[in-house]
Order: C-alpha cells, then structure tokens, then sequence
C-alpha cells in the first residue's frame, strides 16, 4: 500500500467522514477499488479509530457541563502514570485524559449533565483514587473553537457573483 | 453662464478608450442579483479567507499607527524577501533594486507595457487570456496581436512565430497556470517561447500570479531560462495563493532598465502600493507555507473532483494549475454566452463565457472551482441536469 496515497485518504476523511469512496476516488484520481482497500486495512489496523460528528448541542437546546481537572498524583514502584491514566479514562463521563507537562501531572476532560454532576464525580470517582493528592476543577464557561473548527460565525463570503 | 462648447460633448471621451469594449461579464451581474440560490464559479477569487495571521499583522500594524508612504519601489524588507522567494520558482539570482511593489498584478502589467510601447508597437497576446492585456496595451498605445492556441491552449514556437513574422512585435505578454484554461507549460514549451523570445528580440511579460497554485509538477518562471532574465518581466502577488484579493499587492521583477521606467510612471500614478497591504504580504512570504500547502492540497482535491465529473459530460482538458477548468461546450447549438446566461437562469449556475477571454475562447465554458465541495458538487449536478435537457 502506498504510504502517500493512505495519507492523502485519511487527511480527507479526517476533515469529512461521510464521503464516498467513490468520491474519494475522484478527489485524489486514485481507483475507487484502492480507496475502498486503504479504509479498510486502516480501520482493521486501529488507525481509524471512529467515525464521529461534531455537534454544536447549545443549537439544539441540549446543555452539557464540562470541567477540565488538574490531577496531581503520587508514584509507587506499583502504580505508574499508565495505571492510574487508565483507571481515569475507564469511566464514561471521561471525555479526555491527557499526561501533561508542568504543576499537574493529568488533565482529564469531564462531561457531565450539571455542575452538580460533575462536581460530585470529581469528588468520589477521581480524588478518591489513592495516588490522587489534589484535583483542580476549571469549568468551561464557553467554547469557540473544537477539533480546530470555530464555533462562531463572524465572516460571510463577500465574493462579487463574477470576476474576470 | 457663459455658453460655450457643447458641440465637443458627445465626443468628449477619448477614442482610444471609446474603442475598448467594457468586459462581456458585466450583463450576468444583472441576472444573479435577488438569487440567493446561485452557486457562482464565476469568481476568479479564492474562497479561503485570508490566513488570520496576515491579517493579525496588518491589524497590529494599523494600532501601531503605520500608516505612511512606502518608497516607490515598496518596502525594502518585502522585496529582500521576494527576492529570496523567487528562487523557488528557479530564478538563481533577484536584485531587491529590481523588484516594484504594485497594487496588484493589474498595475504591474501596465506599468510593463507602458514602460515598453512607442506608439503602433506589436504584442502578442495567446488567447484566451486574462481580460487586461489587450485593453491595456490598446491603451498603452500599442497594437494586440491576438494568437488563438485552441485546441490544446499551448502557445508553440511555430504558431508564435508566424505572427511574429507578420507584425514585427515588441513584447510578447503569457499567463501560466493560465486564466482561464488552467494550462500551465512545461519546461520545453518554455524553452519554445524563450527562442522566438531571442529571435524576434522580444520581452516576455510573464503573469506568473497563478504560480502557487502548480499542482502538475512545480511551477519554473520562465526568467530562470538561459538569456532570459534580461528580457523578462515577471508579475506576481499575493491575491491567488494568500486570497488577498482585495488589498491589491503584488509586485514586478524586471531588468534594470524596464524596472526604472516601470518606477517611473509607478511614482506618478501610484506612488506607493498600500502600506497595510505590503505588511500582510511580508506575513505571508514568512509564515505562510503550511497553510499554502493545505490550500493547494485542497484546490488539487477539488480540481481532480470538478474535472472528472465534468469529463462526463464535456471534452475537457485537465487543468495544471490556477483554480479554473475550461471545458468545451461545443455541440449543444448554443454560443458560450446563451450557455452561461440559460445555465444561470434554468439552474443558478454561475460561470463566465469562454469569448470573455478572447474570440477563441467561443465554444468555451470557464468554471473556477474556488468553492467549498458540497457546493461543487452541487453545481456539477446541476450543470449535468441542464445539459441532460438541452
């Protein structure tokens, strides 16, 4: 499989899942057939590994509550990072957990239906863990841009209708 | 009052400019107005916006307060950085001295056919062409000499060369990737124009505005051929590839001489290219290239998407660059005209007539695929729609 061509097709589906192989097809000038074979090998191999939407909820009146925790954990020759990331990420309401740099060693992306909900998720699901020292809840108040798209509209396209 | 004149009233416009037709896509501007449901590929315009950290700059520089004139030939530090650039493209050596910031190519071919015409001096013109050139050397006091490259829209040596002979020409003015055919040329096509370039002793004025947007191979200015950067103007800007379209810069790289004379009426006429705009142009000469590519990435996508769907329907040709494809439509019993403006009515599909660009152009659709894929392939579905029903 040409390593150019399986890059090409992913870059494309990963900005629009919902094309057609076909259409991919006639994108890149690659045989329909081949694309067809590169998705399939990629999702077979764990390189695709969902094919998600991005919604905007608030649009539709549907609320959401999420928090970003700071996790500062204590290591054990028993408990590495690994472990407790994994014990972390294993509940639903986990949206992310990521192994950062700086005063904090977790950051882990909470949703949850209220304040409430997730206040008291933090509280008995992820403090409780005993390499956890200390947990720092930020809410997010607002979101303008998600998976690199913005979430507001601020520009219209101004284009005259003809140009030479 | 005192009464006088009156008679002169009616002529009072000068005959050169009352002799060049205004541009045959003003009409269609009527026809779309109060139609929201149009899908236009009648933009030579990108549709990206430009990229937020040009604008970042020229914003930030606006707070700052700079505001002034620029020296005539344009800030010194964007033309260090053109001619740093240029060298991508082939061209091994560009004197920063040599280069004029314009407002816009369209100021650059001006100035380029200005510089160089006595008044009855020849130029060739391969058509189709960009909709400037001919008007512009009328009023530069020249002679157009109109050359139709159809079918294959390459301007080869023995087809330039029997003008050539017949008008005794002075500059020879090409495009490429061209609009509207998106035909670009290879090095050996090049090489052709170089040699009637040296034998006819002409000056090339090369509009190179499309050369980002290469997607066959890589784009090569034709300055950078054996004996040509003495006789060649290049024209280049940032509308195409950085979508600055509106903030009109771009710039000219000549011989010393041309470059002179061209900073001569540039002084006079122009002063300077807008300040604003010659800052957002060093932002994208500096800190541009990743989103460039992606442009151009996407452009291709589109391109290969739009021709080969179109290929069903048309004889086309696979455009090498620009964002346009040209296909014929020839067959249907209709002139390009009554094709574009019953396309626009029947089915709000915008594209411009291929005798915009030239007489040859006649037969000829231009379709600029600079809009989103969804509307693309919407567009395409009406204009196989239309055609199904003629």
């Amino acid at each position: 499989m040409d390593d150019k061509k399986v890059v090409e097709v992913l870059k494309i589906l990963e900005d629009n899942a919902r094309l057609t192989p076909k259409e991919i097809a006639d994108m890149t000038g690659y045989d329909e057939k081949e694309v067809e074979e590169i998705i399939k090998a990629k999702e077979e191999d764990g390189t695709i590994l969902k094919y998600k939407t991005l919604i905007d909820w608030e649009n539709v009146g549907e609320e959401f509550v999420y928090a970003i925790i700071d996790v500062r954990v204590t290591l054990t020759r028993e408990k590495g990072y690994d472990d407790i990331a994994k014990r972390i990420a294993k509940y639903p309401e986990v949206h992310a957990v990521r192994l950062i740099s700086g005063d904090y060693d977790f950051q882990v992306v909470v949703k949850g239906k209220s304040l409430k909900d997730v206040a008291f998720f933090v509280a008995e699901k992820i403090s409780t863990i005993p390499e956890v020292r200390d947990t720092f809840t930020h809410f997010v108040l607002r979101s303008y841009k998600e998976e690199g798209v913005l979430l507001f509209k601020d520009e219209e396209d101004r284009r005259l209708a003809f140009a030479p | 009052m005192k009464r006088t004149g009156g008679l002169r009233l009616p002529r009072r416009i000068s005959e050169r400019v009352d002799s060049i037709k205004p541009s045959g896509i003003r009409k269609f501007f009527d026809l779309v107005m109060g139609r929201p449901d149009v899908i236009s590929l009648g933009v030579g315009e990108p549709d990206f916006p430009v990229p937020w950290r040009i604008r970042d700059e020229m914003i930030y520089s606006l707070e700052k307060g700079i505001t002034s004139y620029t020296s005539n030939h344009g800030l010194p530090e964007l033309r260090e950085e053109i001619a740093r650039y240029y060298k991508k493209f082939g061209v091994r050596y560009v004197d920063p001295n040599n280069i004029i910031i314009t407002t816009g190519v369209s100021e650059g071919i001006d100035l380029a056919l200005r510089a160089l015409i006595n008044p009855g001096d020849a130029v060739l013109i391969p058509e189709p062409a960009y909709v400037s050139y001919k008007p512009l050397t009328i009023l530069a006091g020249g002679e157009a000499v109109t050359i139709p490259t159809t079918p294959d829209f390459k301007p080869s040596y023995e087809l330039l060369a029997r003008f050539a002979k017949r008008c005794d020409p002075k500059a020879i003015v090409i495009n490429y990737p061209n609009n509207p055919t998106g035909v670009s040329y290879s090095k050996k096509e090049l090489e052709e124009i170089a040699d009637l370039a040296i034998e006819f002793d002409l000056v090339i004025i090369s509009d190179e505005i499309y050369a980002e947007l290469t997607y066959s191979g890589k784009h090569v200015s034709i300055a950078s051929l054996n004996g040509m950067e003495e006789r060649t103007v290049i024209l280049n800007g940032f509308s195409k590839a950085f979508a600055m379209t509106g903030l009109r810069v771009g710039y000219a790289i000549a011989p010393p001489d041309i470059a002179e004379a061209m900073l001569k009426i540039h002084q006079y006429c122009m002063l300077c290219a807008p300040i604003t705009s010659q800052i957002g142009a060093l932002e994208a000469l500096r800190g541009c290239e990743e989103e460039l590519d992606n442009i151009r990435a996407e452009y291709m996508r589109r391109r290969n998407f739009f021709v080969k769907r179109l290929s069903n329907i048309f004889e086309i040709r696979k455009p090498d660059g620009a964002f346009y494809a040209f296909p014929k439509i020839e067959g249907y019993g209709l002139s390009s005209e009554e094709f574009t403006e019953r396309l626009l009515m029947d089915k709000g599909v915008a594209v411009v007539p291929g005798n915009a660009f030239g007489d040859c152009g006649e037969g000829y659709i231009r379709c600029a695929y600079a809009v989103t894929m969804e509307k693309l392939k919407e567009a395409v579905d009406r204009i196989e729609d239309f055609v199904k029903n003629l």
